[in-house]
């Protein structure tokens, strides 16, 4: 065994002074050596580093998502609402990471629950998927924006490709149940190249996709109306995009799944108090997803 | 410098296998929990969003 040639090599057996009477050649062996285990150990690093990714960074996040969703829980229990409308017309500032909502993606199996929190930066999106702070909120006029990881961090949007046009979306705050459909027609279908037109204030109609896939720099998916650049129309419904990196492991493009607002569920009460527990018409569209 | 570090590891084989082992695992946990997620936000790799606009 190689190990115990190495062993059976006591310090005693290579005194100070062989390194003295050391030949070119042992000179070469040695520096080629020294350049092999360097390589041989960045590799190593490298391999380190792709577990890190792909499976250190979901424990971690799982476990800051889990805390924020129950600190949410308590707060809805309460009936303290951080997406509250203000008296005044204006929402609330929500602090940046904290939860502000729970979301549930039937098509991907009825244990995909994440909670949402505020932000769209790199702390904020490490603990679950993230809400654009400039967009609208849940059950708003005007586009929901949320990004989410596709690898790593909890990877809550590694499948986001798998929805198909019709599926629910489902997103729980203090206040209701918002279900928010992908967007294409017919249902059921990959929504790749599918559109639904989308209604502006005036009348107009504007053809949003189910999914996109574009360029990073695409700020435009995530206007009120998506892709309509001009600012004088006003959205009438209720959207929802979705963004996350494409293709997988790299930053090379996004890919945008955009959805609509289709129904809304009020949570269940008991004795005036919001129960934690989806309500039979939510549940209900966990059967829909299995046929 | 495998070589070298095993040569300075004192102790009959059982120790020194041991302690290999022990430098193996402060090393990965000095790398998993201290230098990637340090290095991590200045790669490109981790870009989920598009620049969002009002």
């Amino acid at each position: 065994m190689p190990k115990h040639s190495m062993v059976a090599e006591p310090p005693a057996a290579s005194p100070p002074s062989a390194r003295a009477s050391m030949t070119t050649g042992d000179k070469v062996r040695l520096v080629l050596r020294g350049i092999g285990q360097t390589l041989i150990t960045l590799g190593l690093v490298v391999l380190l580093f792709v577990v890190y990714e792909v499976w250190i960074t979901n424990l971690f996040a799982r476990a800051e998502n889990d805390r924020i969703a129950h600190k949410l829980e308590q707060q809805f229990a309460k009936g303290d609402d951080p997406i509250l409308t203000l008296p005044g017309g204006g929402d609330s500032t929500i602090p940046i990471g904290t939860g502000i909502a729970n979301i549930y993606l039937p098509r991907l199996g009825s244990d995909y629950h994440w909670t949402i929190v505020e932000g769209d930066d790199q702390e904020s999106l490490a603990k679950g998927p993230g809400h654009y702070p400039q967009t609208a909120l849940p059950g708003q006029r005007g586009n929901f924006g949320v990004a989410g990881h596709r690898v790593g961090k909890g990877e809550p949007f590694l499948n986001l490709d798998k929805l198909k046009s019709g599926d629910a979306v489902i997103i729980e705050t203090e206040s209701d149940w918002y279900v928010y459909r992908v967007l294409g027609s017919p249902v059921g279908k990959d929504p790749q190249n599918l559109t639904v037109q989308v209604k502006d204030t005036a009348g107009g109609t504007h053809t949003v996709p189910g999914r996109e896939i574009v360029d990073p720099s695409a700020g435009r998916v995530l206007l009120p109306i998506p892709n309509d650049t001009n600012s004088a129309d006003k959205p009438a419904e209720a959207l929802m995009t979705m963004t996350t990196c494409h293709p997988k492991f790299t930053a090379a493009q996004r890919m945008i799944v955009h959805a609509k607002l289709t129904g809304t569920v009020a949570p269940l009460m008991q004795d005036g108090k919001r129960v934690e527990k989806m309500p039979p018409a939510i549940r209900e569209l966990y059967s829909e997803v299995k046929s | 410098m495998y070589v070298w570090i095993w040569r300075h590891l004192p102790g009959p084989l059982t120790v020194r296998l041991l302690q290999v082992l022990l430098l193996v695992l402060a090393v990965s946990a000095l790398l998993l929990f201290v230098i990637f997620p340090w290095i991590e936000p200045h790669l490109p790799i981790n870009q989920v969003t598009v620049p969002a606009q009002k």
